[in-house]
């Protein structure tokens, strides 16, 4: 019998062993997920500061024939954000989990876990170090390279210099060396930017390819998603490894203040009722709690119905006409409508559900309805018939009662959710589940929307007959005036024009709107 | 019949000065014309022919169904104008294809075959009479001599026994003037084998006859020389058909005209006279028949409530068709050898007619 060996590994270590689940499962896809994930990192940089983000990315290729297959690229996204203070930034590129995103408020990523592990697929795949250039505005610009050492999740710092910040610049630039397979990926990171132009219609995306292409994804308006407060965890979304965590930092002496210090609306009178219905003495010491004590506190939270839902304040929605706005920018399309739900909350996390429906124009002819999913303002490109939004598409609204033709390719349909946590259905973070609270609002806002563009098409189609109409007869009384001015040998043709007013119903500026 | 296509011009102009003027007036320009309805046709006994009633219908460029045909109309009227100002006739057929170079959209001949029906409503002129023709044609045979109106034609005489398979009947011979005949019957026959079979009898010379194939039922341009024949030189008219309801009908229309003509005159002649072969000849000669078949038996149904077969003749045919249940063709005296029609049918039937 062999003798097992146990080790404990570092976070990088597993991340490294399991990069599937990070997105990094083939070269194809480890290009786009790393453009993806330093991409986000740089959004959240600049919005949570307030800043129009102005984001520019370039691919080269090390080779530049950029023969077929896997071959090195390097990396480069620059922001315009907030920047990382100096003695932050090689824990912040250079250490799994660690990063500021910590908090409970909603982000596009969680951990801060995404950069960091493009940087240590780079690494892994090149061994090379990735490069950072940060300033915060102030007067240094700090340049560094670093390496991450895999087993004891440490950074190591190859080389840090730093320079007179003259302009008060501020932001990040990172570079990263990565092996992967851009041709195949590249259909993914255009759609993946297109879409992320969709839901930030304040920023400006630039996109140089390996093969020197410029995309360029314009801002439209300066006009951004007010910026995600922080809150406390809601009772009703704790588990038993959120209250350990909290009682081994707590400075309350007692349950009483132990509960209202630290979740969510909760006030004197309903952490009282709480205690009482978990039965648990209010004056209790927090570290007092034995294993089974938490797990009874836990199991009451879940079934005490005397907590407020949790506050949405810590949401950060796009906006019916932020969505709107990213909407026609990008798709054109001749009619959009935008509905934004109220808060609500599954298993303790507030969320709010955005949804639209867009027709025509740029819409892209697919043969059916194009489905957009968005959650915390990310898109989601992979798994689409597994997401709740897919199911609630296609097989929860009856799209006939709206006059809509399922088959119909002028049809694009948005759902955008976002929470302090998204119910994603697996670690890759590209489908949500069907949650029936967020399957509910979902339904709700689409079934709005497409009532809205059931009386457009209504509208539409009868615009659309008197338009029929109104050519008929511009068709044939030209050819009635010629052949009886013919027949009746005379020389002058009557005037048709005084008739073609006549026959007008509707306003014909209507039409004219709706031709232009 | 210079003078007729004088007046057919004339209405085309009219036509177009209404239309013209109801334009310069900056309004809607309409026409009226009798309704073709089967509400609106009714038979008339003293004329023996169906005719329309005093529904009008109007046709309006004010209406979005009505004014493609409108123009159709229209544009017809214009084209035909030309047609007879330049000597030149032309087919049903032709009128489509011509069409499409003025996107007046016909969507198929049937329409515009039905805008050339409205336009002779209007005028009240058959398409003949403004050089439209259809394309089928039956032949005529027999000692008569013909001169012809048509351009570069004009004054040209031409005897109708010329060509031994008979002279085909087209708007040349139809608008022909006649000029001499010692004909005292017409015969008309339904089948082209039969009509040659009595070629070769030479029947004509026999019953002093003009021979009319026909074709089956007989194109308008046929009914209207048919009517000529009668009218003009006074001759009888005699109809040949098989023994069956249809055969039946093809006489009835040569005789009183069909439905889709109640708004035209001079196609029918009252006094031609069905002589055969009639149901009651299947018994009397023996003739070799075949069983009614369900459609026959249909259309016997529909032919026996027909205004036109009121006459006791038809409704006694009509009833032995009924009773026996079988039909024949002109074709069965054969069995009785090739000439038993010409030496013993006819001449009994000839005589027998005298008397009705």
């Amino acid at each position: 019998m062999s003798r097992e060996v146990f080790y404990e590994i570092s976070p990088a270590d597993f991340f490294y062993r399991n990069r599937d689940i990070a997105g990094f499962s083939n070269p194809a896809r480890a290009v786009y997920s790393a453009v993806r994930e330093l991409i986000e990192n740089s959004l959240d940089a600049s919005e949570v500061y307030g800043f129009p983000p102005d984001i520019f990315v370039r691919v080269t290729a090390e080779d530049e024939k950029s023969s077929e297959g896997t071959e090195t690229y390097t990396i480069r996204v620059e922001d315009n954000g907030s920047g990382v203070p100096a003695r932050y930034i090689p824990s912040a590129f250079g250490q799994v989990f660690y990063g500021s995103k910590y908090k409970l408020r909603q982000s596009r990523g969680t951990f801060g876990l995404g950069g960091t592990m493009a940087i240590l697929y780079g690494q892994i795949t090149t061994n090379s170090p990735v490069k950072v250039i940060s300033s915060t505005g102030d007067r240094a610009i700090h340049e560094y390279e670093l390496m991450i050492d895999i087993q004891r999740n440490r950074p190591i710092v190859l080389k840090h210099k730093s320079y007179k910040n003259e302009d008060s610049w501020h932001g990040t630039i990172i570079e990263v060396k990565i092996e992967g397979d851009y041709p195949r990926a590249m259909p993914k990171i255009l759609e993946y930017l297109k879409q992320t132009a969709i839901v930030a219609p304040y920023a400006n995306l630039t996109f140089v390819d390996p093969k020197g292409r410029l995309y360029r994804f314009e801002r439209i308006t300066e006009e951004m998603p007010k910026p995600p407060t922080e809150t406390k965890p809601h009772p009703y979304g704790s588990d038993v490894e959120t209250i350990k965590r909290i009682i081994s930092t707590t400075e309350c002496r007692d349950m009483l203040s132990f509960m209202i210090t630290h979740f969510h609306k909760i006030g004197r009178i309903t952490a009282e009722r709480f205690l009482e219905f978990a039965n648990i003495s209010k004056k209790k010491k927090p570290r007092s709690l034995t294993n089974d004590d938490i797990v009874r506190l836990v199991k009451a939270m879940k079934e005490f119905k005397g907590f407020r839902a949790p506050s949405a304040s810590c949401l950060s929605p796009l906006g019916e006409n932020l969505l709107r706005v990213g909407i026609q920018k990008e798709l054109n399309p001749e009619f959009i409508s935008v509905k934004q739900r109220n808060p609500s909350v599954y298993s303790g996390y507030p969320f709010i559900v955005e949804v639209a429906i867009a027709y025509g124009g740029g819409v892209p002819r697919t043969g059916g309805i194009v489905l957009y999913r968005f959650a915390n303002r990310i898109p989601l490109l992979y798994d689409e018939a597994s997401d709740v939004s897919w199911k609630v598409v296609h097989t929860m609204i009856n799209w006939k009662h709206y006059n809509v033709d399922p088959q119909d390719p002028r049809i694009a349909v948005f759902t955008h959710i976002c929470s302090t946590k998204i119910p994603y259905r697996s670690v890759g973070k590209e489908f949500i589940a069907d949650i029936p609270e967020i399957e509910r609002e979902i339904l709700g806002g689409l079934r709005d929307a497409a009532r809205e563009l059931s009386a457009y098409l209504t509208r539409r189609k009868a615009i659309e007959m008197e338009k029929r109409r109104i050519d008929i007869f511009e068709r044939f009384l030209p050819k009635i005036a010629k052949f009886s001015t013919e027949l009746a040998k005379e020389k002058k043709v009557p005037d048709v024009k005084p008739l073609l007013k006549k026959v007008v119903k509707y306003g014909t500026e209507e039409i004219q709107v709706y031709e232009g | 019949m210079k003078v007729r296509k004088n007046e057919v011009l004339e209405s085309l102009i009219r036509l177009g000065k209404q239309i013209y003027n109801q334009l310069s007036l900056e309004d809607f320009p309409y026409v009226e014309m009798p309704s073709r309805s089967t509400r609106n046709i009714r038979y008339d006994k003293e004329l023996r022919q169906y005719v329309l009633g005093d529904k009008y219908i109007r046709r309006t460029a004010r209406n979005i169904r009505h004014i493609r045909p409108f123009t159709q109309l229209i544009w017809l009227a214009d084209i035909v104008h030309q047609l007879i100002e330049m000597g030149k006739t032309s087919t049903l057929r032709d009128i489509y294809y011509m069409s499409q170079a003025y996107e007046v959209d016909f969507s198929d001949q049937a329409e515009s075959d039905d805008i050339i029906t409205d336009l002779e409503s209007i005028i009240s002129y058959a398409r003949e009479d403004f050089n439209v023709f259809p394309e089928e044609r039956s032949a005529i045979y027999g000692n008569l001599t013909i001169e012809y109106t048509v351009p570069k034609y004009e004054g040209k005489r031409l005897n109708l026994t010329v060509h031994p398979d008979g002279v085909m009947i087209g708007p040349a011979l139809t608008s022909a003037d006649f000029i001499d005949t010692d004909a005292e019957i017409v015969l008309c026959i339904e089948k082209g084998a039969m009509f040659t079979r009595l070629l070769e009898e030479e029947v004509h010379k026999k019953f002093n006859a003009i021979l009319i194939h026909t074709a089956g039922q007989a194109p308008r341009a046929t009914r209207h020389l048919i009517h000529r024949l009668n009218e003009e030189l006074n001759l009888p008219v005699y109809i040949f058909c098989d023994a069956d309801p249809w055969g039946m009908h093809i006489a009835q229309v040569i005789i009183s005209g069909s439905a889709n003509a109640a708004h035209l005159k001079e196609l029918t002649t009252p006094d031609a006279k069905w002589a055969g072969v009639w149901a009651s000849d299947i018994i009397r000669f023996k003739l070799p028949s075949e069983k009614l078949s369900e459609l026959d038996l249909k259309r016997l149904k529909e032919l026996e409530k027909d205004p036109r077969y009121a006459e006791e003749i038809w409704q006694k045919e009509i009833r032995v068709f009924n009773k026996i249940q079988k039909k024949a063709e002109q074709e069965a005296f054969s069995r009785y050898g090739l000439t038993k029609i010409v030496d013993d049918y006819l001449p009994r039937r000839l005589e027998e007619m005298k008397s009705y």
